[in-house]
């Protein structure tokens, strides 16, 4: 599993998944910035199927931009949104 | 014809007589299959001794007996008198909250920083996470669709609904809260409360400002 750092560009995967998973609709697909890395945490996915032995992922803060997230963003241009995101659900920004 | 009392159209949508009704129907609707799933899962981990009903109650009201003012207040009050213990709360609240001798909670906690940049404010879109051990259960209105929905979207308009307007020179900041964190805002200390005593200055605290839909003032 990829590790990241503070201030490091990702993109939340915009991928389908039936079982219960903790990233919204809005969310995926969405690049930002590395603001937080927490704890290691049980993936939602396994815990949702009575799996508590999976293995444990880092959850991160996730720093998105408004005006990315909603093309008719009428706030502050640099207006934010901050998500937590399991490891398993980012990639890199290319 | 002679009038009968109940000489009129009974469709409960048109209330047009005036005779009371029971706010609470006699006979309640069948329970929802969630309902029955909820009751018959209790029953379940009582019988396989996970937990006993005492236990049970026991929780609900130690849960319920959580008050904004014993608790959450506190930390921020602290934070707003000892700027040594508002650099730890920033820096780790979970550790920070439990060396007043307070319980945190089961999950991590952020404490974010209201400051004359930056505006934070606290959803939970997925479903109602909340730091329940610092301020109790969540309001009504922090599980509603409308609020969920909402404030991640139009963050400014939610804010003026509740009376809080946020200059445009102002970074609003929104959490979503979604998955193992919990966040509690730290509102900026009032104008005109430097004199105040740290018990004075948790008296002005409310659940509200450290969720992040308004501000202090004295």
């Amino acid at each position: 599993m990829i590790e990241f750092k503070n201030g490091e560009r990702v993109c939340i995967d915009d991928r389908a998944e039936s079982r219960h998973h903790r990233v919204p609709a809005y969310a995926k697909g969405h690049c930002g910035e590395i603001v937080r890395v927490c704890e290691q945490q049980c993936r939602p996915e396994d815990l949702a199927s009575g799996d508590v032995n999976g293995p444990k992922v880092v959850v991160y803060r996730v720093r998105l931009r408004q005006v990315d997230l909603w093309l008719d963003y009428t706030g502050a241009a640099n207006d934010c949104l901050d998500i937590e995101i399991y490891a398993h659900w980012l990639r890199r920004a290319s | 014809m002679t009038h009968d009392p109940h000489d009129h159209n009974h469709d409960h949508d048109h209330h047009d007589h005036d005779h009371p009704h029971p706010l609470q129907t006699d006979h309640a609707e069948p329970s929802s299959h969630y309902e029955l799933m909820g009751v018959a899962l209790n029953q379940l981990l009582q019988e396989k001794g996970l937990y006993t009903a005492a236990e049970l109650r026991a929780q609900i009201e130690a849960v319920e007996a959580v008050s904004v003012q014993s608790h959450g207040a506190r930390v921020i009050a602290r934070a707003w008198v000892d700027n040594g213990f508002k650099a730890a709360l920033l820096e780790d609240a979970y550790a920070a909250v439990q060396s007043m001798g307070l319980d945190a909670g089961p999950a991590e906690l952020t404490a974010l920083e209201n400051t004359a940049e930056v505006h934070n404010v606290v959803v939970c879109t997925l479903c109602s996470c909340y730091p329940r051990m610092l301020l109790g259960r969540p309001p009504l209105w922090y599980k509603s669709a409308a609020y969920r929905s909402r404030v991640v979207k139009e963050p400014r308009a939610v804010l003026r609904e509740f009376g809080t307007v946020v200059g445009d020179h102002v970074q609003v900041r929104v959490h979503d809260s979604t998955a193992d964190l919990r966040y509690l805002v730290l509102p900026k200390r009032p104008a005109g409360s430097e004199s105040m005593s740290e018990d004075e200055l948790a008296a002005l605290v409310t659940r509200d400002a450290m969720i992040g839909v308004c501000e202090l003032s004295l």
